[in-house]
């Protein structure tokens, strides 16, 4: 769940070797073996959200193992899922968002590598052992989880920012300077429960006020955007939906931010590490799960892109600025109106998307 | 030898065998080049063409099964709600939107760019290349940071709102960012130089002396203009423009950084299907169906550029 990153992008490598004389086919059946020969020294090849890994993390990794590591960004659990599903892609290791998922384990796309009969499976907080995507954790280990909520400027709002109201109903000091960040799948959430609904409904007359409910409020709105940290920390963009850890960065460039959770419901997410059933070393994306679950590293991965992972004594090890950070310990009294989203039907997924063109248009 | 000057049609059928064999080997050079055409250009368009015949796939890609929901909902759309069968107005709109931002690219790459070549071409011999130069510079930048950097000069905070606010010109900054107008500002500062290049040929080949005929005939600066020189530019003007459109047309970075993503274009709509939207048949028809409006603008310039040949 990390925004799109400007040039964060990483093409795969390209080497080009200039010969003078070149015998067409011969050179080019020569440079296919190449290619096709495999590496020797032990690999990882991780593929997961831009802007997302700690490289520190990736330092200790290979110190500690000497295997070598790349990570490949992507910007979507759709565009990871394409380009996985597609084959070829020589990844081992992929980092899917809770709702995604059960579809990568229906797809067939991944190991069962049984992170639950690993040697630090025990530092897992048992509540996120027997989730709903992945029950009793057969294929995935927690990477880090959060939510979707809003964000307000309070220098200038100082109202209740504990509602969606803050983008769906903006109050007129905020108009014309929200950000929306074009997640579908959150942001239909966000609405949706505005107005009542739950997750994945196909209960038409509610999406229809949906609908409409967000066509109006976009009139209101600047922006439908990712990757806003530094907008918002200089005041190009004043309020909007966005993640916790995310808002987090943003008010420690400027302290005036703050983040909201929406009392009539908001999505929380949990992105999970998993090995690729056709991963080329299937070993090393094994060591890696059982990496992250040492607190130690788990506080490392938090420590880059400051959401809460799920590993217990993680805390310790983490900055001090975390252990109260509102964006990352959710008021009591605001927990219970948290969800975590769901894979909604094909039939529903078209509505949803249709709903969304009409959003843009 | 002798024995093909004796008979009286050998000259003519050697000439004949070796010009087929001439043929034969600019066949076989060019092979790999066709090669490479066919594998590259025409195979991935036939898998468009043919996936956006299919059902679309559960969670993205497609389902093996003919259907013609993808074509049928580029221009038309089954209300969400009441079940009424009705013209895909998003759609539209986000065509419409894509294809006047287009033009306004283009006019105002015209406007910029003429007096632009023309500056250049008209200055001695050796100071031209320089000019040029000059021009290629912003390509040595990647797009992506280009694009980034224009938002600094546009922000509420940037360069140009900070000019501004000092001369007391405004009291407040002025929302640049976000609206179409940077989309059409950034546009046409990514595409000026494609403008510029080819107009720039065509005036450096102009007649100077017609000029000057024109204005020994007592035509004003407007006639010289509109009668001469234009129509002999024309054909770089054109090009300019055909340049310009076809890429604004299916613009999707800039529109993506500098627009906000609130309202689409139709690069971004095409992406939305591939992504998000898990309607890849969909996809392929809307991009297919910007395929087809670049080529009848295409169709446009080559009457344009005939009619052209035919009067001179």
């Amino acid at each position: 769940m990390i925004p799109f990153q400007p040039g964060t992008e990483t093409g795969g490598a390209t080497k080009f070797n200039k010969e003078t004389k070149m015998k067409t086919i011969l050179a080019a059946t020569s440079a296919l073996a190449l290619v096709a020969g495999g590496a020797v020294a032990e690999e990882l090849n991780i593929y997961n959200w831009g802007n997302y890994t700690n490289p520190k993390l990736i330092e200790k990794f290979e110190a500690e193992t000497g295997i070598d590591v790349t990570i490949t960004d992507y910007d979507s659990n759709d565009t990871a899922l394409a380009k996985v599903k597609a084959g070829g892609h020589g990844f081992d290791i992929v980092v899917p968002s809770n709702s995604y998922v059960p579809i990568w384990i229906s797809e067939g796309l991944l190991l069962e590598s049984r992170p639950d009969q690993m040697e630090n499976f025990e530092n897992v907080d048992p509540q996120w052992v027997d989730v709903e995507w992945d029950p009793g954790r057969h294929y995935t280990v927690p990477w880090q989880w959060g939510s979707t909520g809003v964000v307000v400027n309070t220098k200038y709002y100082d109202g209740d920012i504990d509602t969606s109201a803050i983008f769906m109903d903006p109050p007129d000091e905020l108009v014309g300077k929200i950000n929306v960040v074009p997640e579908m799948g959150d942001v239909m959430g966000l609405a949706i429960m505005y107005y009542g609904g739950e997750r994945c409904t196909d209960d038409m007359e509610l999406l229809k006020k949906v609908r409409d409910g967000l066509v109006e409020a976009k009139k209101k709105w600047l922006g439908m955007d990712y990757g806003n940290i530094e907008k918002f920390a200089k005041e190009d963009l004043w309020a909007g939906v966005n993640w916790n850890g995310s808002t987090f960065r943003m008010r420690l460039a400027n302290e005036d931010i703050a983040y909201g959770y929406p009392k009539e419901g908001y999505p929380l997410w949990m992105d999970s590490v998993a090995v690729l059933k056709d991963a080329q070393n299937p070993e090393a994306a094994k060591a890696f799960q059982n990496f992250i679950m040492e607190p130690e590293n788990a506080a490392l991965i938090s420590e880059f892109a400051r959401y809460a992972n799920g590993i217990k004594g993680s805390e310790e090890f983490m900055p001090e600025d975390m252990m109260s950070a509102r964006e990352i310990v959710i008021p009591e009294d605001l927990k219970a109106a948290g969800k975590f989203m769901k894979t909604c039907s094909p039939e529903t997924q078209q509505i949803y998307t249709r709903i969304w063109t009409d959003l843009q248009k | 030898m002798s024995d093909a000057t004796a008979s009286p049609t050998a000259p003519g059928e050697l000439e004949a065998e070796a010009l087929r064999q001439d043929h034969r080997t600019r066949w076989l050079m060019s092979l790999p080049a066709i090669a490479i055409i066919l594998c590259a250009a025409a195979g991935p368009l036939m898998v468009m063409v043919v996936y956006s015949f299919l059902a679309p796939g559960d969670y993205g890609n497609v389902k093996w099964e003919f259907s013609t929901e993808g074509w049928v909902s580029v221009l038309l759309q089954r209300d969400i709600f009441d079940g009424t069968l009705a013209w895909a107005d998003a759609h539209l709109s986000i065509f419409w939107r894509s294809l006047s931002l287009s033009l306004i690219t283009t006019v105002v790459t015209l406007l910029i760019g003429v007096p632009t070549a023309w500056f250049i071409a008209t200055r001695p011999d050796g100071k031209r290349e320089f000019w040029l130069f000059l021009i290629t510079v912003p390509f040595w930048t990647n797009l992506l940071v280009r694009t980034i950097a224009i938002q600094e000069l546009i922000r509420a905070e940037g360069v140009i709102n900070l000019i501004l606010l000092k001369i007391g010109l405004i009291q407040e900054p002025i929302q640049m960012m976000f609206t179409n107008f940077a989309i059409g500002f950034g546009m046409s500062y990514v595409y000026l130089p494609l403008m510029v290049l080819p107009v720039y040929a065509a005036v450096e080949k102009l007649d100077f002396r017609l000029v000057e005929a024109a204005h020994d005939l007592y035509a004003s600066r407007w006639k010289a203009f509109r009668l001469i020189i234009l129509p002999l530019i024309k054909p770089g003007v054109i090009a300019g423009s055909i340049l310009v459109f076809i890429p604004s047309l299916g613009a999707y970075v800039t529109p993506r950084v500098l627009g906000g993503g609130k309202n689409l274009m139709f690069g971004n709509l095409i992406e939305l299907q591939f992504g998000q939207g898990r309607n890849w048949p969909l996809g392929a028809a809307l991009s297919l169906t910007l395929m087809v409006a670049v080529m009848i603008a295409l169709i446009f310039y080559v009457r344009a550029t005939s009619r052209e040949t035919h009067n001179g």
